[in-house]
């Protein structure tokens, strides 16, 4: 498992041939990338920036590939969270599995994804043409996390 | 006892801290002292704590790096983290 919180850009390519290479049984490779939007609400967004807890941010994700682990069979798992600010466009943030097969390897990432929406310490700051303002979190990402719940 | 505290975000703009090493009354911890009773305490220093952390803005909480619930019990020498609700990915 890889976790890696960083300012620099990812090459996706890179990371997943890294992955997908790494063992000779594996037969999927799920992966989601989010972008920074242009657009939110309406609003046209010039730029983001994103804080985080250090120290508590790796640990975060960690348990949430954890977690994933003990509900699906799947290989690795891989998240590279950027923070600092950013531009439309430009990438936030990679989860990627590998596994056997497809099944579950899409499930871990979702929910991989999910888990991460509402648990790991980080913070959207916009800036628009009507000024910056901090980012509140979704109740649709709520929804999202608790179709998992067991 | 003494815990260290840390404040994100929004959280952090409103109150002007970012982070602070407290010592706590003894009065205050002789039951046990739970996230809600420190945010109560702190509450007590001002309009601005109080409205943050007590107000309509659910603030979340952490101890020691593990997400926890208002009634999670905090004890000496631990590192508590105070925040609105995340929104990364």
């Amino acid at each position: 498992m890889t976790v890696r919180v960083q300012t620099a850009d990812f090459d996706v390519g890179f990371e997943i041939n890294q992955l997908r290479q790494a063992r000779k049984d594996t037969g999927a490779v799920v992966s989601f990338v989010g972008q920074v939007r242009d657009i939110n609400d309406g609003d046209a967004v010039s730029q983001l920036t994103l804080e985080h807890y250090p120290g508590m941010t790796e640990k975060a994700l960690a348990s949430i590939i954890m977690q994933a682990k003990t509900r699906w069979d799947f290989f690795d798992a891989l998240i590279i969270h950027r923070v600092g600010t950013l531009q439309p466009m430009e990438q936030i943030v990679l989860v990627a599995v590998t596994g056997a097969h497809r099944g579950e390897a899409f499930k871990a990432c979702e929910f991989i994804m999910d888990y991460l929406k509402t648990e790991a310490p980080f913070w959207k700051k916009e800036v628009t043409p009507a000024g910056e303002h901090w980012l509140d979190a979704k109740d649709s990402d709520d929804l999202a996390r608790e179709r998992w719940s067991e | 006892m003494k815990i260290k505290i840390f404040y994100f975000a929004r959280l952090k703009e409103k109150l002007n801290y970012s982070t602070e090493d407290l010592e706590l009354p003894s009065d205050l911890y002789s039951e046990v002292l739970t996230v809600l009773k420190l945010k109560a305490h702190l509450a007590k220093r001002g309009d601005v704590w109080g409205q943050m952390l007590l107000g309509k803005l659910k603030i979340r909480a952490a101890i020691n790096h593990e997400l926890v619930d208002d009634n999670a019990v905090i004890a000496d020498g631990d590192e508590v983290a105070f925040f609105p609700p995340v929104t990364g990915g």
